[in-house]
């Protein structure tokens, strides 16, 4: 075989390719970028990412069974109920439904050529991303907030911190610590969250030396809330990734609308596709942890 | 996209680089897969060689227990502290049992996840795939690039894992859980995150195999057509996209378990060194196992299939005739995809899952054996009639078929439970699944390396050396790994820090006959001739870069499939003008025509 390469091709691309960022002539190479390949009717990246939400499926799964286990594994009784926001998870809910349309209506405007419109619905996108972080992170500075005191006397009680003293120090026994909450009915071995609800709530403050345990309910609480960490934590991470991306693109690579906008719009239905899939996870998320 | 490109039907192929790219862009930042493939290559053939090195010195201690390291014995306790090694009373130093323990973690864990699928994937599969079915590129070079960093973070984060205070992670290449979880050292969570960051690496790899066999064959090449490497590769894709998540759910879990404090993994009532252990408990240690297999089991193809691939392109080439029963490899190798995702119990069958269960996992692991055995037969087949050229590729495939053999069929008294009571945790099962391996999957690797190496570096290597490569190769890993099926099958244990010396004291008790033990002797010596059996090769390997006679044609060995039908080395973009495919893969000595061979794109 002759290696040497014919000359005219060559000249006749690199013409094409001089104003092009380097990135993009390393790249130019590979057909099916922005059309799709006849056979399969999709082009590269759609291939990429349908196998990506797959691996993620898996992933997803895999710390779902990994629930459906330890729960049905826990002895009776002890699996806890009502210890979330049910209000705040149904906003949640709602405002990460409301992102999706968004995502849609944003890709079809990029259809429609409508480049402002789509840059509205993608900042309502990205507005929507941040509350249900917000929200979010409120839930979880409640949790690390709630507490659970076994007193020496074998007393349990439960509630949310006011205040510490000053000189509050669990090794040194001084100091006290003010909860807001209850006395949970029964002792340490069985189960209280579900009567919780119900409770009288009030100022409850213990002093150090009366305290056996304190321990708020992060993740090493209970398996329940470790499951409840780990899901929601990389359900979280998806949205900040996902919310980045269209962010990215959003701004700083708005360029290519003006250069290419096939593959700008192509652009947004990847990143479209991902979006929905974190949402899906949300869907199977909320009532799995906060109503059953 | 300039209207330019897209009126070509495939335009990259003629676009090449002329203007230099730096040495940082062309060998370190590299999205070209043919240089990303060679970064795999080096790197995972270096991990190759640290983890024979860390099984060298384990070696040591079980053939002679307590007996301090020659030569190295300074150096290594220089290196690594005095709490790894134990001050011999004769001087000296000998292997402390917590760095036997590391050892053999780090060995298990750097064979599987950073040398061999690395090799046999990532560097053959991104060296020959786009070029087999003739594409430019891979779909995805930047993700491709990304793939190579993250394993090479992750690499180093295992490496650096030595060297932080109590060293690496001690509880095997397993993890279970609650050991794992409970040693004190940080270890197991270097070894968790370095983990996280191969588990990314495969799969960014995966998905951009897949994406670039479905989107970028070239015209004409239809599924049929395809070579079986790319269909090995494909499916050995699918099983990484698929089966590492649940492993990077556990080990998300195992180091929430080790950071966080959680109880996923840990149980009530657990009680470590006497003490009630302070955790929430309710956490189940089977579910670590579940996911760990889960994984576990196709990971095993995915160590496997990869070379099968190489092997049939070899023996089609190296026999001149097409290969036996193509159709039944594609199917066979789908159908093991499939079912290697419901058998990963079987690696269970005492942890009290119960027997339903076990039953199940069972039936569908005898099931898994007959696609299998369909391959190898095939493969087999294959030589029938064929005026066989023995030069060094086709005798390390050769040499695949009966030593793949013997690893499988030993594996069937491990699939069935009430054999697998007996033999679990025994050197039967570091017999069997090494020989799946090392004389299968790494004999495949070598074939793949003197076969393709002509294509990637335009020079042969040297036949005469190559050859004492192989035989030595041969005998040696026989002389290690038979024996230990013996071991196995008198009860001796894989785990045991000086090789059960323990016992043989009280030998007629324990039921272990001594010269079990003794074996341990003469195995080591083997494994150490091993190794030396490879010089051979490395010296063969770097001098043939240089000096190795120059191939006289770009196709080296007559072969039809498209990675011979490039310039050699291959330019950026692969081909000079679009590969146009008209035939399937393996039409050798068609009757009629004037070469034996008619390369896929010959109209």
């Amino acid at each position: 075989m002759n290696t040497a390469c014919p000359a005219t091709p060559r000249i006749l691309l690199r013409k094409t390719n001089l104003d092009k960022p380097l990135w993009e002539k390393l790249f130019m190479d590979i057909p099916y970028i922005v059309k799709p390949r006849e056979d399969t009717g999709l082009y590269n990246a759609k291939v990429g990412i349908w196998l990506f939400l797959a691996s993620e499926v898996m992933l997803f799964g895999a710390l779902f069974s990994s629930y459906i286990l330890l729960r049905v594994g826990a002895a009776a009784g002890t699996w806890p109920h009502g210890l979330l926001n049910v209000a705040l998870g149904t906003i949640n809910t709602l405002v990460l439904i409301c992102s999706s349309v968004t995502v849609v209506m944003s890709w079809a405007s990029l259809k429609l050529g409508n480049f402002g419109r789509y840059r509205i619905y993608q900042s309502i996108t990205l507005l929507c991303a941040l509350t249900f972080l917000g929200i979010k992170s409120v839930e979880y500075h409640d949790k690390f907030n709630h507490y659970e005191v076994i007193q020496t006397d074998g007393r349990i009680v439960d509630g949310h911190l006011v205040e510490r003293t000053k000189d509050f120090d669990l090794a040194k026994k001084t100091g006290a610590v003010t909860l807001l909450g209850h006395f949970v009915e029964k002792t340490e071995a069985g189960a209280h969250e579900a009567t919780a609800k119900h409770a009288e709530h009030s100022n409850i403050t213990i002093p150090v030396a009366q305290i056996k345990k304190m321990e708020n309910y992060g993740p090493w609480h209970s398996t329940y809330l470790a499951i409840y960490f780990t899901l929601t934590g990389l359900h979280a991470l998806h949205v900040f990734a996902g919310a980045a991306v269209i962010f990215v693109i959003w701004g700083p690579l708005a360029g290519l609308w003006k250069t290419d906008p096939a593959r700008y719009t192509n652009r947004i239905e990847i990143s479209g596709l991902f979006w929905h899939f974190v949402d899906l996870v949300w869907i199977f998320l909320f009532p799995v942890l906060y109503l059953l | 996209m300039q209207p330019t490109t897209h009126a070509l039907p495939h335009p990259g192929v003629l676009e090449s680089h002329h203007e230099e790219l730096s040495f940082w862009r062309k060998y370190i930042f590299a999205t070209d897969h043919k240089v990303i493939g060679i970064q795999y290559g080096i790197t995972g053939l270096s991990f190759l060689f640290f983890g024979f090195c860390l099984v060298a010195l384990m070696r040591w201690q079980l053939a002679y227990p307590g007996a301090s390291i020659p030569v190295i014995g300074g150096s290594l306790n220089a290196i690594l502290g005095d709490a790894m090694m134990n001050k011999s009373p004769q001087g000296g130093y000998f292997m402390a049992a917590e760095l036997y323990n590391a050892f053999g973690a780090m060995h298990g864990t750097i064979m599987v996840f950073l040398a061999i699928v690395p090799l046999a994937f990532a560097a053959f599969g991104n060296l020959i795939v786009p070029l087999q079915i003739g594409a430019a590129d891979m779909a995805f070079p930047r993700i491709n690039m990304a793939s190579y960093q993250a394993y090479f973070m992750g690499g180093v984060i295992m490496l650096v894992s030595f060297f932080i205070p109590g060293g690496a992670a001690q509880a095997g290449w397993t993890s279970y859980s609650p050991l794992a979880s409970i040693i004190a050292t940080d270890g197991q969570t270097f070894w968790l995150i370095g983990m996280v960051f191969l588990i990314t690496s495969s799969l960014l790899g995966a998905v951009n195999f897949i994406a670039t066999i479905i989107q970028l064959r070239a015209p004409g090449m239809t599924w049929m057509r395809l070579p079986f490497f790319c269909w090995a590769q494909f499916v050995t894709a699918f099983l990484l996209l698929l089966a590492f998540p649940p492993l990077e759910a556990a080990a998300v879990m195992q180091l929430m378990d080790k950071v966080a404090h959680t109880s996923f993994f840990l149980p009530t009532g657990l009680v470590i060194a006497g003490k009630a252990a302070e955790i929430s408990g309710g956490g189940s240690p089977l579910l670590w196992q579940h996911l760990f297999w889960f994984l576990g089991h196709p990971e095993v193809y995915v160590l496997i299939l990869p070379a099968m691939g190489i092997v049939c392109e070899i023996i089609a080439n190296n026999t001149r005739k097409p290969i036996w029963g193509y159709k039944s490899l594609v199917y066979s190798v789908l159908v093991i995809g499939f079912l290697s995702f419901i058998v990963w119990a079987h690696h269970m069958y005492l942890t009290g899952m119960g027997t339903k269960i076990s039953t199940f996992f069972q039936t569908t692991t005898m099931i898994i054996s007959v696609p299998s055995v369909i391959i190898l037969t095939c493969l087999f087949l294959s030589l029938w009639g064929g005026s066989i050229r023995f030069n060094t590729p086709m005798l390390f495939a050769l040499a695949f078929l009966p030593m793949f053999g013997i690893g499988g069929l030993t594996g069937l008294p491990l699939g069935f439970n009430f054999s697998d009571i007996h033999l679990h945790d025994t050197y039967y099962i570091i017999a069997h699944f090494h020989y799946i391996v090392a004389p299968g999957t790494i004999f495949g690797l070598f074939a793949g390396i003197y076969y393709w190496f002509p294509k990637v570096t335009g020079r042969t290597m040297s036949e005469h050396l190559g050859k004492i490569h192989f035989w030595g190769s041969l005998i040696f890993m026989n002389l290690v790994f038979l024996p230990m099926f013996a071991q196995g099958m008198a009860g001796l244990g894989r785990r045991m820090y000086d090789g059960g010396a323990t016992y043989a004291n009280s030998a007629e008790t324990i039921g272990i006959p001594l010269d079990m033990i003794h074996r341990n002797v003469s195995i080591s010596h083997a494994a150490w001739a091993l190794g030396l059996a490879q010089i051979p090769f490395i010296f063969n390997f770097f001098w043939s870069l240089k000096h190795g006679k120059k191939v006289t044609s770009d196709n080296h060995w007559g072969s039809t499939t498209l990675e011979w039908q490039t310039p050699t080395p291959p330019p950026h973009g692969n081909f000079l003008k679009p590969p146009v495919v008209y035939r399937g893969p393996y039409e050798y000595s068609v009757p009629g025509h004037a070469q034996d061979f008619t390369p896929q794109n010959q109209p």
